[in-house]
């Protein structure tokens, strides 16, 4: 019994996954075409066009893949076959298992059982996380190499130098965050976020650790490889960078791993900063608000609501970044440098600094004493 | 018991061929692969923390800056593994003998699992030692980082 | 956890037997570097090893530090790489045996 609900947890972990993975190419398609002042996808209509509005989505969710999967898989000369192949679910994998240690809700009281929604309940979660994110890149480095083209390498070169440039500030960012919450527990991390700062604000992580979110979220973006970001596939220098050389399904794993990517830094942004599932002023009975004013909610509801708001942040994120995304233009690699080691690593350091020296001084600034 | 026979023999297989593979790449790769069934067997002896720092560390940085100068200098596979004949039996002589003489001064000791305490190999527990006797050399392992890197720019300058 | 000290040794032992024969074998440098790591993984091994059967936590912070020096050792040793490639057009040690560039 225990192990069929660690099943349906990750299952449902993985679903949230997929479908936001999918439904981000939709988003972007629609949203880019929004900000460009295009149409964007509205081919591919159901019944002939009888419809008023067109179903630009079945475009994306269901033509999109069936071309893609019936695509033929072009595997270039002088590649080596078993990296080719390898390469896109190295990009992949890593991701899936970061999203098992992210609480997706609150505890879930069914039937006497107390059930936390979090697939993987690990101790360490940030830990976990950051070995995983630092296991991604190997997709982007062995899909370069392994291609026999210089494009694609030079994709791969590019992705791994900026990877591991913005992992450090990426890294530091968390350890000012740990600080301030005592806990590697992402669950846990969660729950102090309930609390109150002067019994009104929410103690989000936000509102402790600003300069932390600017960086962690600047080097998240610069993690997942899209524009401003985008040099190891920058398509007007290397075509497709890492990927130039894949086609068909092995092509749209890599496609689909960059929006997993989005929204794994869009839920830990969520997780980290913004409160997790934690919806301000709700408790496990129901609303208290600051005026003395209280609604008791069932339980069940309030693990819904939960839920609901981790993924309605979720979604804010993930919107934000593809805002980002289709705003600013690609960064010089020098700039791209610069930023990540004579910008953010500094910012970082000193936040860390900052974080640690008031944590001792201050008993109680922080959100765990 | 399984786990650590299956991890032990999969570790030293991934280490023989990272040793003799003729492409770098591949070597590179199964170096990663002994790196992470290396992490797991800290898991496996409770040392949690330093398994996190053996994946972030060595398979997350260390190897992807490996790959990274493979990439760039170009990978060419050696045609064989040269070095003269003599150099090469004298190589296996002495590992031969070396990892003999390692594995006999072993004395098989069962080890006593009972009572360890649950913050074994914890981050705290780890954090509190390192913080507290092993300070100074904590400080000058950053002095040696420190180094390391004024020393790799340098190096990567003069070449310009 | 029933698996005797004494098996771990042996295989700290012999995956840093692997590692010197590595070193003494190959002429590709990076391949070089990389035995290196694997003597260094032999030895945190059994750090961590007897770090367990000690039921003390000093093993597992020399492997903490072992990382670090490791990690020191990596990005010095890949950067003399370069460096020497850049001038040599080599990576085979054998042919790096001239002191005068």
């Amino acid at each position: 019994m225990d192990l069929l609900i660690v099943f349906a947890k990750c299952l449902v972990a993985l679903l949230i996954v997929l479908q936001v993975g999918v439904l981000l190419l939709w988003v972007e398609r629609k949203g880019s075409a929004l900000i460009q002042d295009r149409v964007g996808a509205n081919r591919a209509n159901l019944f002939g066009g009888i419809l008023p509005f067109n179903l630009g989505i079945v475009n994306t969710l269901m033509a999109d893949p069936l071309k893609l999967f019936t695509k033929e898989d072009i595997v270039p000369e002088g590649a080596d076959r078993f990296l080719h192949w390898l390469a896109p679910f190295l990009a992949l994998f890593p991701l899936f298992l970061t999203f098992a240690v992210i609480p997706f809700g609150d505890v879930l009281e069914i039937g006497g059982r107390t059930i936390d929604l979090q697939a993987v309940e690990a101790g360490p979660g940030i830990l976990f996380v950051l070995a995983l994110v630092s296991l991604g890149v190997y997709g982007v480095v062995l899909g370069g190499w392994a291609s026999n083209s210089r494009y694609a390498l030079l994709g791969g070169i590019r992705g791994s130098a900026q990877m591991i440039s913005y992992e450090i500030a990426m890294g530091l960012a968390l350890v000012a965050v740990v600080l301030t919450f005592g806990t590697l527990d992402l669950q846990q991390i969660v729950r102090e976020q309930g609390k109150l700062m002067w019994g009104v604000v929410p103690a989000w992580g936000v509102f402790y650790q600003p300069l932390a979110l600017l960086v962690f979220f600047i080097a998240g973006m610069a993690e997942s490889k899209r524009a401003p970001f985008d040099l190891p596939e920058a398509e007007s220098e290397l075509i497709a960078g890492f990927f130039t050389e894949y086609s068909g399904s092995k092509q749209s794993v890599f496609m689909m791993a960059d929006f997993v990517e989005v929204a794994i830094v869009a839920a830990l942004v969520t997780t980290l900063f913004f409160g997790g599932w934690q919806v301000p002023w709700l408790y496990r009975d129901g609303f208290h608000l600051p005026g003395g004013l209280s609604i008791p909610l069932p339980s069940l509801l309030v693990t819904i609501l939960g839920v609901l708001a981790f993924l309605v942040k979720l979604g804010i994120f993930c919107w934000l970044q593809i805002l980002i995304r289709w705003t600013l233009p690609r960064l010089r690699y020098d700039q791209l440098m610069n930023l990540g080691w004579k910008r953010l690593l500094p910012i970082a350091l000193v936040n860390v600094a900052v974080t640690a020296v008031l944590a001792l001084l201050l008993q109680g600034w922080t959100v765990a004493s | 018991m399984t786990a650590f026979w299956i991890l032990a023999t999969l570790a030293v297989l991934s280490a023989i061929v990272t040793i003799l593979h003729r492409s770098p790449v591949y070597g590179a790769l199964a170096l990663v692969q002994t790196l992470l069934l290396i992490a797991a067997m800290f898991a496996l002896l409770d040392a949690h923390l330093v398994a996190f720092l053996q994946v972030i560390v060595y398979a997350g940085a260390i190897m992807v800056l490996f790959l990274f100068v493979i990439m760039l200098l170009g990978a060419e596979d050696e045609v064989r593994l040269e070095g003269r004949s003599a150099l090469r039996l004298g190589a296996l002589v002495s590992a031969v003998a070396l990892a003999f003489e390692l594995a006999t001064v072993v004395v098989a000791k069962r080890v006593d699992g009972s009572a360890l305490p649950a913050s074994f190999g914890s981050t705290e527990a780890l954090a509190e030692r390192l913080f507290s006797r092993w300070a100074l050399p904590f400080e000058l392992t950053s002095l040696l980082l420190m180094v390391a890197v004024v020393g790799a720019v340098v190096l990567a300058r003069r070449k310009a | 956890m029933t698996v005797p000290i004494g098996h771990w040794l042996a295989l700290s032992a012999v995956l840093f037997s692997i590692g010197a024969v590595g070193v003494l074998l190959r002429r590709n440098l990076i391949v070089v570097l990389m035995a290196i790591e694997i003597m260094l993984n032999a030895v945190n091994v059994a750090f961590v090893a007897l770090s367990r059967h000690l039921q003390s936590m000093d093993g597992q912070v020399i492997v903490f530090f072992v990382m670090t020096v490791a990690a020191a050792e990596a990005a010095v040793g890949l950067a003399i790489i370069l460096a020497v490639f850049a001038q040599r057009r080599t990576l085979n040690a054998d042919e790096l045996g001239r002191l005068r560039g």
